[in-house]
């Protein structure tokens, strides 16, 4: 701006440092923890002079949780949610936004409605409907008669079973059934100009085409912003993944930090912990620092 | 806003909409109803169906102690370290804006804590703030007894709430920079002209005009620290020492997975619905109005 106020300049510059140690101090704090032995990180007041065995406790980390495995299952859970939403999301938006059918603003209310309910507030009947994803209809089916009459005509007994717990569908679906990236389609498909429609009806294309060969190539930008959002919000899930993975074969990377926590009374192997939350962090904060841009412009598309 | 030109072909406008709709009945109505009829239900020990008990559930949740202990620090969390994290990212966000050299480099920075998961920044903050080793250990030092979450209570709530508030001010800050950039250069530029200080124009002009962004990151603050402490919670204090941080998403999940008593949880996740439905008609009142207002 057009002043000097170099008292004001001094103290912004100051601050602003401050705000920086702050934000940046716990990653250091991690990294050089993280390559201390086991004295030199319980000491007090602990030297911030990295020390010798940084690659020693990343193995140790590495190996004691078994994080290859499940930093791949948190990458395909994560790579699995995005994607769903991506797609799933425009499908959505496609069908509020271009058709005009019966019950489409009720339709829409219905998928509005799930913006208000975080899944960490639904938690525990959710949990019940993936042991058995075919519960509801199963149930639907016994209150209305449909399956005594089933058993009736046919003689086959009605029970329907298909459990998702361990499993990957059973990880991901049920963090894609919220509307965050439905709306965010909605708002931009309301921005493409109506002539745009006509001109591709015109030219004898019909609705698969119109969302196939002009709105997805459209949103790309939408739908990076989408996916780098969904990809670390799904990363960073803790409590769904601990539930739904009961077994080590499906746990992710974030639920396996438990495991590092020093016991109480037990050898407080901080360096090791540490080593263990740096590789966990690590793979958001890439995302994050190379998708900068997507990452602001989805969060504050989505408001999510 | 509707469009002028659609597809005649509804069917296949229906189409369209099936997976999603599949998904949200199968795994957000179904089990919100489910946690309904739960709520108003008790299972019988031995099996044999639930038998209705009216608001019972309620009842015994509303007046027992451990859950109002419960509120109490789930507002102490949400009040604390929702004011933490705004405050110190307006102030942060505002001094960025002012485009002084380094900005872009703040900009950039700031954000990052944002994107780190919940118990892994828990973990870490755990070590920091730990009483026998990390950064804490110096103040025990010399004040044998001052710091110790894992005895007291209050100090527990307080790592807590540094950790939770360390996140959420990277979040605060991508939206409140945005708010500040998207005011219109010219007006204060104008106000400038006219003799205003850069103190001056920030509550006169920059402030008035964020007040949309401050009432809807309030919210999202609010019910985002029902949700996202669960990771926080779990690593850092397990709801102890004595349940005073035992916050409501994580006694749901105690008293649900641990205790079995699917029942009382599903009466408190409607109770924990409910505010949350209540925080986001408010919310939604907002951003009506942030649109009448551009």
């Amino acid at each position: 701006m057009v002043e000097r106020t170099p008292i004001l300049n001094f103290i912004t510059h100051l601050v602003l440092f401050i705000g920086f140690v702050l934000a940046v101090a716990p990653f250091v704090i991690v990294a050089i923890a993280a390559s201390h032995n086991l004295k030199d990180v319980n000491d007090v007041p602990m030297s911030l002079l990295p020390g010798g065995d940084f690659w020693v406790n990343i193995k140790t980390a590495w190996t004691t949780a078994n994080l290859g495995p499940k930093l791949l299952n948190s990458f395909i859970m994560a790579a699995g949610v995005a994607a769903g939403k991506v797609m799933i999301s425009a499908l959505t938006a496609f069908s509020i936004v271009y058709f005009r059918y019966p019950g489409r603003t009720f339709i829409f209310w219905l998928i509005f409605v799930t913006l208000m309910l975080p899944l960490e507030v639904r938690i525990v009947p959710t949990y019940a409907v993936v042991a058995n994803v075919l519960s509801p209809y199963q149930t639907i089916l016994d209150v209305t008669g449909l399956s005594w009459l089933i058993e009736r005509v046919s003689g086959v007994q009605v029970a329907l079973n298909l459990g998702l717990l361990n499993s990957y569908s059973g990880l991901i679906l049920p963090l894609i059934a919220t509307a965050t990236g439905t709306f965010l389609y909605r708002q931009f498909f309301l921005t493409i100009p109506d002539e745009l429609t006509e001109a591709a009806r015109m030219d004898g294309a019909g609705a698969l085409r119109f969302f196939i060969d002009i709105l997805l190539p459209l949103s790309r930008t939408n739908m990076a912003a989408l996916g780098t959002i969904m990809f670390l919000w799904a990363w960073n899930q803790y409590l769904w993944p601990l539930l739904v993975t009961t077994d080590q074969s499906h746990a992710t990377a974030v639920t396996e930090l438990k495991q590092l926590i020093p016991n109480v009374g037990g050898i407080p192997e901080w360096n090791i912990a540490m080593a263990g939350t740096l590789i966990v962090m690590l793979p958001p904060l890439i995302v994050v620092v190379a998708m900068q841009r997507w990452f602001v412009r989805g969060l504050i598309a989505t408001e999510k | 806003m509707e469009k002028r030109v659609t597809f005649s072909k509804w069917t296949v406008g229906i189409l369209f909409a099936v997976p999603q709709l599949l998904l949200i009945f199968t795994f957000f109505y179904w089990p919100a109803g489910q946690a309904v009829y739960w709520s108003l239900t008790l299972q019988q020990p031995w099996g044999g169906g639930n038998i209705w008990v009216g608001l019972d559930n309620f009842k015994s949740i509303l007046s027992s102690a451990d859950y109002w202990n419960s509120i109490t620090a789930s507002l102490v969390f949400a009040g604390i370290s929702t004011g933490l994290a705004m405050f110190i990212a307006l102030v942060l966000a505002a001094l960025t804006d002012r485009q002084l050299a380094g900005s872009r480099f703040y900009r950039v920075v700031l954000i990052w804590p944002y994107g780190i998961a919940a118990p892994a920044l828990a973990l870490a903050f755990r070590f920091i703030l730990a009483p026998e080793a990390g950064f804490m250990a110096v103040v025990n030092r010399m004040w044998p007894g001052f710091w110790d979450p894992g005895l007291d209570g209050v100090d527990a709530m307080a790592s807590i709430i540094a950790a939770f508030s360390w996140k959420y001010v990277g979040y605060n800050f991508i939206f409140f920079l945005a708010a500040f950039q998207a005011i219109p250069r010219s007006l204060i530029e104008a106000a400038a002209m006219d003799g205003s200080g850069v103190v001056r124009r920030f509550f006169d002009i920059q402030f008035p005009l964020i007040t949309p962004t401050i009432f809807f990151l309030l919210v999202i603050n609010i019910t985002e620290s029902f949700q996202d402490s669960f990771g926080i919670v779990d690593i850092m204090t397990s709801g102890g020492p004595a349940n005073a941080t035992n916050l409501m998403v994580y006694k749901i999940y105690s008293d649900g997975f641990k205790g079995l008593d699917y029942s009382g949880a599903a009466a408190q996740s409607i109770i924990l619905m409910l505010l949350i439905i209540v925080l986001t008609i408010f919310q939604f009142r907002f951003i009506e109005r942030r649109v009448h207002y551009r």
